[in-house]
């Protein structure tokens, strides 16, 4: 992974300096409320329901294992003893006090981490695929880039305060699991018929309160016009995106009133003058970042296929964990693990100190020292041997780790929620975790296949519950708390956004309201056909006339 | 007389700024004034005809495109932040000095902080009016909060990884 040199780690250090002078003057009274409050949130500091939650930023979702010992030791120093992944793959601790940040801050620059830019009207952290490098499926490795964009966009003195945040994405792969559509900015690499690499640009796609699936207005950018050509996007988007509603204000509210094409014309023509300038880049700095990023060195292996079938034959367990939670490897003999955080009554994404160190341990024995974050909250060890496997499950399940539902319908994601956050309308984990109560037979779940239920407990989404197969939304109702159900959503390739079922339920018959959808698929589904194609084939009337017959 | 910074320093300085709904005619002849952006469209000639220095301000939703064909004229472009999280002048004062080749000077005017100051440096202003409750010296700190950063702007015309190859 990408090593800091002596200019990243200046500006880290003096990023730690600045805001403790922040923070001081806040504490002195120098500075009001109102006006740190974008100077915290820049450094992904939120005040919450009952203490500050601190975002710290772990570039698209890659950790060394010395990174997670320091997590683990900020959870136990300054935390309650445990971390939270969040659906932008960084990690937040939500009960630091305030006077400790910039002690946070100064342990995390030890070991090249930060908070910059985690939250506030600016660049967020860049997101990619979970299994960018080893993926079977992937055609350009997207990290070399995501780092790159990571370094423009850190500190970019023309963007500190733009309309409101600003989320990109980019994916390499066939398909598509860093879900860039429905990104601010969703970048696509691929390569040209002279075997040339490029993006291919989404804008606009967005969650939130009014999401949109991103549209697509360059085909073909060359990778040496990247930085020139977001530099051109975010401009037209500072200068010309409205600032009246910040309900209003997100980038894909710009391009679905200009029209795509208007948008576009507007950034070719601010492009035209930064093009082939100093923001040009090249190839010797892909090749430098790019060299962080080479294959570790892994042994010339055959693929395992006899063994684990034998061991699938004696340990059914093994065979579930093995069919759910282990990706297929670019190299033979090795295999991505994912780490199930989704273990019943732990809230989706939480994960102790305990836990860290130990990750970071089995990190280091089994995985070149390193872990990824998956904007589904879970954590990824990439380069397991195949002929490990077995002794890794055991190792995982004392852990907690080995919960066999990746992509089953308990791999819940979920926000938060009215728990912590201050802006929630309604609570989210305990829907989840009375969700997975209810689901607890792994055969039938098993049977079920691959379902995302995604749960936020508001509107701002961050539990991306319009791209869930079944999205759960928390709304106020009366001053109650109600769950509003879509169903038809998709992240993937084919994006889509869910549609409303219908009115709102109570927290506690969202248990029935999941079970009467799941009926449904079971019985109308054809051979095989997952959850998302039976809904796209019969529609949402079978759904609606089951759940809500009842009250009919 | 108002404090501002000007080139890293506090100093003094006489120009005055004209609220939007200054009449034309009450503008003194020998006065160093910053005209509100619709005075100049529509009184320009006479503008440029005065013995006393000539600014001119925009709105945060002013283009710097309708003054780019004038620049000549102003001794000084201050750009109006209504509130310090409006960051559209940032862009505007790039495209003056990245594009337009403006060489006067560009002042930060409006609710403008301390630490908005290590940007606004960066896309190329060179004067701050720091908000009248605040003290100007300790603003001044801000210009140093970095010493290296990793993209092409004003000060530093080539981005980091140019440089690091260098």
């Amino acid at each position: 992974m990408y090593v800091y040199d002596q200019y990243d780690q200046r500006i880290v250090d003096e990023r730690v300096k600045q805001f403790r002078d922040q923070t001081r003057r806040y504490l002195a009274g120098e500075l009001t409320g109102e006006e740190f409050r974008p100077l915290r949130l820049q450094n992904g500091l939120y005040i919450q329901r009952y203490a500050p939650m601190l975002r710290i930023a772990v570039p698209y979702g890659l950790l060394a294992s010395r990174q997670l010992r320091k997590l683990a030791q900020i959870a136990r120093d300054y935390d309650k003893g445990y971390a939270h992944i969040s659906t932008r793959q960084n990690v937040q601790f939500n009960w630091p006090d305030l006077e400790d940040v910039p002690e946070i801050l100064a342990e995390l620059a030890s070991v090249q981490m930060h908070a910059i830019q985690t939250s506030g009207n600016c660049i967020r952290n860049t997101t990619t695929d979970q299994f960018a490098g080893v993926a079977r499926d992937e055609l350009v490795d997207p990290r070399p880039w995501c780092e790159i964009i990571r370094q423009w966009s850190t500190f970019h003195p023309e963007f500190a305060h733009l309309p409101r945040k600003f989320k990109i994405a980019v994916n390499g792969a066939v398909q598509d699991r860093a879900a860039i559509e429905v990104h601010d900015i969703g970048l696509e690499a691929v390569k040209n018929a002279a075997g040339e690499l490029g993006f291919r640009v989404s804008v606009g796609g967005g969650l939130g309160r009014t999401p949109i699936v991103g549209s697509f207005i360059n085909e073909f950018l060359p990778w040496q016009h990247l930085l020139s050509y977001l530099e051109a996007i975010l401009r037209v988007y500072n200068r010309y995106g409205r600032r009246d509603n910040k309900f209003k204000a997100r980038i894909k509210i710009l391009v679905k009133a200009l029209g795509p094409e208007v948008f576009a014309q507007k950034v070719e023509a601010e492009w035209a003058h930064l093009k082939d300038g100093p923001l040009t880049l090249l190839q010797a700095e892909v090749d430098r970042v790019g060299a962080f990023f080479v294959e570790p060195p892994y042994e010339a292996l055959e693929d395992q296929g006899a063994l684990l079938a034998s061991l699938d034959a004696e340990h059914p367990g093994f065979a579930r964990w093995r069919s759910r939670n282990v990706t297929a490897h670019k190299k033979p003999g090795y295999a991505a693990v994912t780490l199930s955080l989704k273990r019943t009554g732990v809230a989706p994404g939480d994960i102790t100190d305990k836990q860290l160190d130990a990750l970071a341990d089995l990190a280091d024995r089994y995985s070149f020292g390193e872990v990824r974050n998956s904007h589904n909250q879970n954590m990824i060890l990439a380069d397991i041997r195949q002929d490990q496997l077995f002794t890794l499950w055991n190792e995982l399940r004392e852990l907690g780790f080995a919960t066999p539902n990746i992509g089953l319908l308990t791999d819940i994601i979920c926000c938060p929620g009215g728990d912590f956050c201050s802006l929630a309308n309604a609570k989210s984990i305990p829907v989840a975790e009375a969700i997975q109560r209810r689901f607890d037979d792994l055969d039938y779940l098993f049977d079920l296949g691959d379902i995302d239920l995604n749960i936020s407990g508001c509107m701002n989404a961050c539990g991306h519950h319009h791209v869930g197969h079944i999205g759960v939304l928390g709304v106020d109702k009366k001053g109650e708390e109600f769950y509003q159900v879509s169903l038809g959503g998709s992240a993937s390739r084919d994006a889509s956004l869910g549609q409303i079922l219908g009115p709102s339920f109570a927290q506690d018959d969202m248990p029935d309201v999941i079970g009467k959808i799941i009926d449904v698929y079971v019985e109308q589904r054809e051979e095989d056909e997952p959850f998302i194609d039976t809904f796209r084939r019969i529609g949402i009337a079978p759904f609606k006339e089951r759940v809500y017959a009842a009250n009919h | 007389m108002q404090r501002i910074i000007k080139n890293g320093q506090v100093i003094d300085e006489s120009w005055h700024l004209l609220p939007k709904d200054t009449p034309f005619e009450s503008v003194s002849n020998s006065d160093d004034v910053i005209v509100p952006l619709a005075m100049w469209l529509e009184h320009g000639r006479a503008l440029t005809i005065r013995d006393g220095g000539l600014g001119v301000w925009l709105e945060s939703d002013e283009q710097v495109e309708d003054i780019a064909d004038s620049l000549q004229h102003f001794q000084v472009i201050a750009l109006n932040f209504p509130v310090f999280t409006d960051g559209r002048h940032f862009s505007s004062a790039r495209l003056l000095r990245e594009r337009y080749g403006y060489k006067g000077e560009v002042r930060a005017i409006g609710d403008v902080l301390r630490d908005q100051l290590f940007m606004m440096h960066r896309c190329g202003f060179d004067a701050y009016a720091i908000r009248p409750d605040r003290d100007p010296y300790d603003a001044l700190q801000s210009l140093k909060d970095f010493t290296e950063s990793y993209q092409a702007a004003v000060d530093q015309p080539e981005p980091l990884f140019r440089r690091r190859l260098a």
